[in-house]
């Protein structure tokens, strides 16, 4: 903090970057908030420790391939790691919420935080509550700017991170608007008997929304081992009250305000923590939850809703 | 009809003057001014989406109309703007009370517990808010013994003292019905907001429904609004009908000369076919379509010959 | 694991064809069928296809994550690979398919056996501990559900049959139950002076009752007015942090602490409850989520006056009620309660002291809870659970009468959080974590929501069962989670979930417990007003002033009553 009298452009620079790069990871968990809760409505607390399942898994694939060239071991781990989470979150589907559509309202949402429970304790006992710590993987960067001594810097895994972000928001938007499935997706969050009076199949169609998520999780949790290097069994929790702010930011429902709401959380607490301080950044994202819960909730491109009488 | 005429003369009970109400750029309620009379059934009728059931929620507090002012004399001759009040003082401090289109009981709580619910706020001046009634101090236990009292009153109005210490989810479809009418009379409104108490009645229940508002009228001498598709409640026992159509007000008399009207039998009757078209579709259940050609019938019946060329037009197209 | 995924088994059995979108919805009460004589016919492809298609996504789940279990060391990770584990998960996984699948197909004997065999590898087999209880408990359950089904065929059950049948242990249940709670009351009263008493169990006893006053507390928010509050926890750490702050810095008397822990932690939470009620259920949840954890989060943050992750030690003890101390030689100017008393010094007198203290503090909130929940306030909190439009359009203040739960509930949660500090001596953020609130929203819901009893049940079972096994402790988080989901699957009401009514017209015998037998009758009670009430005086006339008069004097009434 004591580059920011000479080098303020440069300071402000590197929180962009870093606010940027954490806001895309968040982007992508929140898009599995926002996705589930615009087909079925009920929040997937589970979503988090989806994403913990991601890292770890992420963890044992690097582990796995140490020996594999980089570029393979990464589309490697890439693959296992979707392939894994997408397995767990048709799983957490048919468990926590098919066997609940119809009963009382809270009734997924006691059996969703059951399986977030169960998840983050089965990883735990599995693989240990040690922190694992993963060796960098893709390392150097490119100076943006020099400034009184003080380098703001874009390293190359952040390159990565935004490039395979902005990749999946354009396959999302795709598969979304562009095929069969994201037809019968859109179809399902509008009316789910019209839909099946239609020949949509809404169970699947709903099972598949949860895989997806389950997917751009697993991304995220890739990512975020890499860019941070330590993963534990704990890390779902957090990253999931913070992405899950970032969807009810952006207007829970709707994917690009997922995606926005990822980037303006990561950037607020990418500028918290370099201007203010690191101890209280978490106080920050869970004031900014409670804060937009209690007088947006409708985020910023939600439609306020009207009480059904 | 002739015991409308005397009330004609007094101050109306519930005054609703210029009231509209816009969802963003849907105008569902333009400009509707009615009157209704105390002891006397006006109903509201009008085909889907005319805007009734908006009215009703304009009235009762669960909407804030977009303009417009509904006022309602109390008693002892105040008058209340019923838009200013939030929901739960409506009940208070409007004395409206209301029921609902699709039956909202209080499902797991007995048949008796429904009723007492509906005396929350006197039960509640009575325990102290609570602080009173923990230690069961003889106020509060003479105010609940008069609340069971009036509870038992109703539920043998509505034929259910039986059934009190039932679940109220566990009653059939009817008896939830009658039981909403007697929740909403135990809160003690001057002004009782029925919202289709005949939907998804079968003949002889809707019947019976008609003996029941005929009673309440008798007895309670408190005004009665209501919306009603099915027609034969409607033209059997009200003494005023306001016809809304498209969100305005298109007609408005009593029963006969309203079901003369033909810009009633137009907009109506009308809009009856491509509503029972819509019924063919599968979309909301067939127990409207139903109710309006019973209503139709029934109509012909009073002697209307204006209804009677309606049905036949219905009937032909 | 297993657990998870056979339950996914579970779930798709409901619903073999999957096609309707009504086809896995299942109405609690275990999945009865309807016609109990027509199983399908054995389809042996299909169960193959189904039994392949389960190991394939238990292979998906276990495998990866158990197998490879990374190990720290010098030189980095690397992989210890643990395949016998994942066998036994996955074939635990299809085997309990396997038996819901002779379930479906009526294959009652088969399952029968085949959940004997199950309960005798268990113990024959050298199967991890944790396994062990899964085979037992798997293999029982499956056994006695194809026993009962054999019955009902064998006898010729109908559905409605059983229905009845159910019905009448429901309510041989309910008949028993206030027994029940009466026995365990007295056996909660005796427990510190009975032979087999020791200071573990004893101990184990203070623990439970904590919960069970944590649980009672947050039934009211969670059970009547039927708020997912997940940050009780929040209440329960500012009632600690009042006793062993105000203990620190002003030198307060736990006595005079307990009352103000109360009332500073109800302030709390109509503070944070203000802004917060106005939310719908699942946000409101989210929300309270978010209170608990920043209020964690300020504890390990604000070092200065909390004194941050390291905690307050050396909370003072409680005195007996401000008489004695129970130290050997009390360091204050009371007198040591042994000597007081006559008695030989024995640490054990602080820990039955503080037992009972935690029993007369529950016995408080239920029987608060129990009187509550028969006036107009716990009757709004019910009816606004049940629905909260219709409970506004009857004059219910939503805001308010949630407040009050929220108030109430806060209450209880700070006298217990200060009881807990007392008891422990050290409180530290670590106490307060989301997984606290789990545990008690895990009782709740459990023991079933807006049942005392039911509540007291699951307390025991959930804080008292890892107690004794102890070699299973490390399994407990797994179980609560794994549990939540099952209860909110097979019963979403909890164990025990039957409402009482808080007023009955009959009672039991069917006597009329009110003086209302007919029209008029309580007149004496309220002379005047019922006549104008029940209207039979005015039938006749019809004039506009009449009927203002009445209803005058019924409001009249109404309002006197009031005074």
């Amino acid at each position: 903090m004591s580059y920011r009298e000479g080098s303020v452009v440069a300071y402000f620079l590197q929180q962009l970057v870093n606010g940027v790069t954490l806001g895309s990871v968040y982007g992508l968990i929140a898009l599995g908030y926002t996705m589930v809760y615009g087909i079925i409505g009920m929040i997937n607390f589970a979503h988090g420790e989806i994403y913990m399942i991601g890292a770890f898994v992420a963890v044992i694939g690097f582990t796995l391939f140490a020996g594999v060239p980089l570029v393979l071991a990464l589309l490697l781990v890439l693959i296992l790691a979707t392939l894994v989470t997408g397995f767990y979150g048709w799983t957490l589907e048919r468990v926590a919420y098919r066997p609940l559509r119809g009963s009382f309202r809270l009734a997924p949402l006691i059996a969703a935080i059951g399986m977030s429970i169960f998840l983050q304790n089965y990883v735990q006992l599995a693989q240990g509550a040690r922190i694992k710590p993963v060796p960098p993987k893709i390392e150097g960067g490119l100076t943006l700017l020099v400034q009184e001594g003080f380098a703001a810097r874009v390293s190359y895994l952040q390159i990565c991170i935004l490039l395979l972000t902005l990749l999946l928001m354009a396959a999302l938007t795709w598969m979304i608007h562009g095929t069969s499935f994201g037809r019968q997706q859109r179809a399902c969050e509008q009316d789910k008997v019209m839909a099946a009076l239609l020949g949509v199949n809404v169970d699947r169609t709903i099972s598949m929304t949860f895989v997806t998520g389950a997917i751009l999780a697993a991304v995220a949790g890739v990512l975020v081992t890499l860019y941070y290097g330590v993963v534990d069994f704990f890390i779902g929790f957090l990253a999931g009250v913070k992405a899950f702010t970032a969807a009810v930011l952006g207007g829970i429902g709707s994917i690009p305000g997922a995606m926005v709401g990822g980037l303006l959380i990561g950037l607020i607490e990418a500028f918290w923590a370099g201007y203010f301080s690191t101890e209280w950044k978490d106080v920050a994202a869970f004031s900014i939850l409670v804060i937009v819960l209690i007088f947006r909730p409708s985020g910023i491109f939600g439609r306020p809703e009207v009480e059904k009488v | 009809m002739s015991e409308a005429v005397p009330s004609l003369s007094a101050p109306p009970l519930l005054k609703v003057e210029h009231l509209s109400m816009r969802f963003g750029g849907l105008l569902a309620v333009d400009d509707v001014s009615f009157h209704a009379q105390d002891g006397e059934i006006t109903a509201i009728i009008g085909p889907n989406g005319a805007g009734k059931t908006t009215v009703f929620n304009c009235l009762t507090g669960f909407y804030r109309p977009t303009s417009g002012r509904c006022a309602l004399r109390h008693r002892d001759g105040s008058e209340v703007l019923l838009e200013r009040y939030e929901s739960y003082q409506i009940s208070r401090r409007g004395r409206v009370a209301r029921t609902f289109q699709n039956v909202r009981l209080f499902p797991r709580m007995t048949v008796l517990e429904n009723l007492l619910v509906a005396q929350h706020k006197m039960l509640m001046r009575a325990s102290w808010w609570t602080v009173g009634g923990i230690f069961n101090l003889p106020g509060y236990r003479r105010a609940s013994a008069y609340a069971v009292e009036r509870a038992c009153h109703y539920l043998e109005l509505v034929e259910l003292l039986p059934r009190a210490d039932d679940e109220a989810g566990e009653l059939p479809y009817g008896a939830q019905r009658r039981l909403e009418i007697a929740r909403a009379i135990c809160a003690d409104p001057v002004l009782l907001c029925l919202d289709e108490p005949a939907a998804g009645l079968n003949p002889s229940e809707s019947n019976e429904l008609r003996e029941l508002l005929r009673k309440l009228r008798e007895d309670e001498k408190i005004g009665i609004l209501l919306i009603e598709h099915d027609m034969s409640v409607v033209m059997g026992i009200s003494d005023h009908i306001v016809v809304l159509d498209h969100g305005s007000k298109i007609a408005e008399g009593v029963p006969q000369a309203v079901a003369a009207n033909p810009r009633v039998i137009a907009a109506y009757l009308g809009e009856e076919e491509s509503d029972e078209e819509a019924t063919g579709n599968g979309a909301s259940g067939g127990a409207k379509g139903n109710g309006a050609s019973n209503g139709a019938t029934s109509g012909g019946a009073t002697g209307s010959g204006a209804s009677n060329e309606a049905t036949d037009k219905g009937v032909e197209s | 694991m297993s657990d998870s995924a056979s339950q996914s088994a579970g779930a798709s059995g409901a619903s073999p064809t999957g096609a309707s979108p009504a086809g896995g919805m299942r109405s609690g009460g275990g999945g009865e069928r309807q016609v109990l004589s027509a199983f399908p016919p054995l389809d042996i492809p299909a169960i193959i296809r189904e039994l392949a298609f389960t190991t394939l996504i238990a292979s998906a789940l276990v495998f990866p994550l158990l197998t490879l279990r990374t190990v720290d060391s010098v030189e980095g990770l690397y992989i210890e690979s643990r395949w016998m584990v994942s066998f036994m998960a996955v074939a635990l996984v299809v085997a309990g398919r396997l038996g819901l699948i002779l379930l479906r197909y009526g294959k009652m004997i088969y399952a029968a056996v085949g959940g004997v065999v199950a309960i005798l590898a268990a113990f024959f087999l050298p199967v991890p501990s944790l396994f062990e209880v899964i085979l037992v408990a798997g293999g029982a359950i499956l056994a006695l559900r194809a026993l009962v089904d054999l019955f009902l065929v064998v006898r010729q059950i109908s559905p409605s049959a059983r229905a009845e049948f159910r019905d009448r242990g429901g309510v041989w249940v309910r008949r028993v139950l206030p027994w029940a709670a009466g026995l365990a009351v007295v056996f909660a009263i005796v427990l510190p002076f009975m032979p087999f008493s020791s200071r573990y169990l004893i101990d184990v006893g203070v623990l439970i009752l904590t919960y069970v006053l944590l649980g009672w507390g947050l039934n009211i928010i969670v059970g009547y007015a039927g708020l997912l509050d997940l940050g009780y926890v929040a209440f329960y750490a500012v009632g600690a942090y009042s006793y062993a702050l105000l203990a620190y810095y002003f030198d307060f008397s736990f006595w005079i602490c307990l009352p103000l822990a109360g009332l500073l932690s109800a302030s709390f939470g109509l503070l944070l409850g203000f802004p917060v009620l106005r939310l719908r259920g699942d946000y409101f949840a989210i929300v309270t989520l978010g209170f608990g954890e920043i209020i964690r989060l300020i504890l390990i943050n604000w070092f200065r006056f909390t004194n941050g992750p390291d905690g307050i030690s050396s909370i003072p003890r409680p005195s007996f009620f401000g008489i004695a101390e129970f130290a050997r030689k009390p360091k204050s100017d009371l007198p040591s309660f042994h000597e007081t008393f006559g008695l030989a010094f024995s640490s054990e007198h602080r820990l039955i002291f503080l037992y009972y203290l935690v029993l007369v503090l529950a016995a408080l909130v239920a029987a608060f809870t129990l009187r509550v929940r028969n006036l107009p306030l716990g009757r709004a909190w019910e009816a606004l659970r049940e629905d909260d439009v219709a409970s506004a359009s009857l004059g219910i203040s939503r805001t308010s009468i949630k407040l009050a739960a929220f108030g109430i509930s806060a209450t209880w949660g700070g006298i217990a959080g200060s009881f807990f500090a007392t008891r422990q001596g050290f409180i530290s953020p670590e106490s307060f974590t989301f997984i606290e609130s789990a545990i008690i929203l895990s009782i709740v819901v459990l023991g079933g929501m807006g049942s005392l009893t039911g509540i007291a049940c699951a307390a025991v079972l959930l804080i008292g069962l890892p107690e004794v096994f102890r070699e299973l402790v490390e399994y407990r988080m797994v179980t609560f989670g794994g549990g939540l989901v099952l209860i909110m699957i097979w019963r979403p009401r909890g164990l025990l979930s039957f409402r009482e009514p808080s007023i009955r017209l009959l009672d039991r015998r069917g006597r009329l417990r009110f003086a209302v037998a007919g029209r008029g009758v309580g007149e004496s009670l309220c002379a005047g007003a019922t006549g104008g009430a029940t209207g039979d005086t005015t039938s006749g006339a019809t004039s506009d002033t009449t009927s203002g008069a009445t209803s005058e004097a019924t409001s009249g009434t109404t309002g006197g009553v009031g005074r």
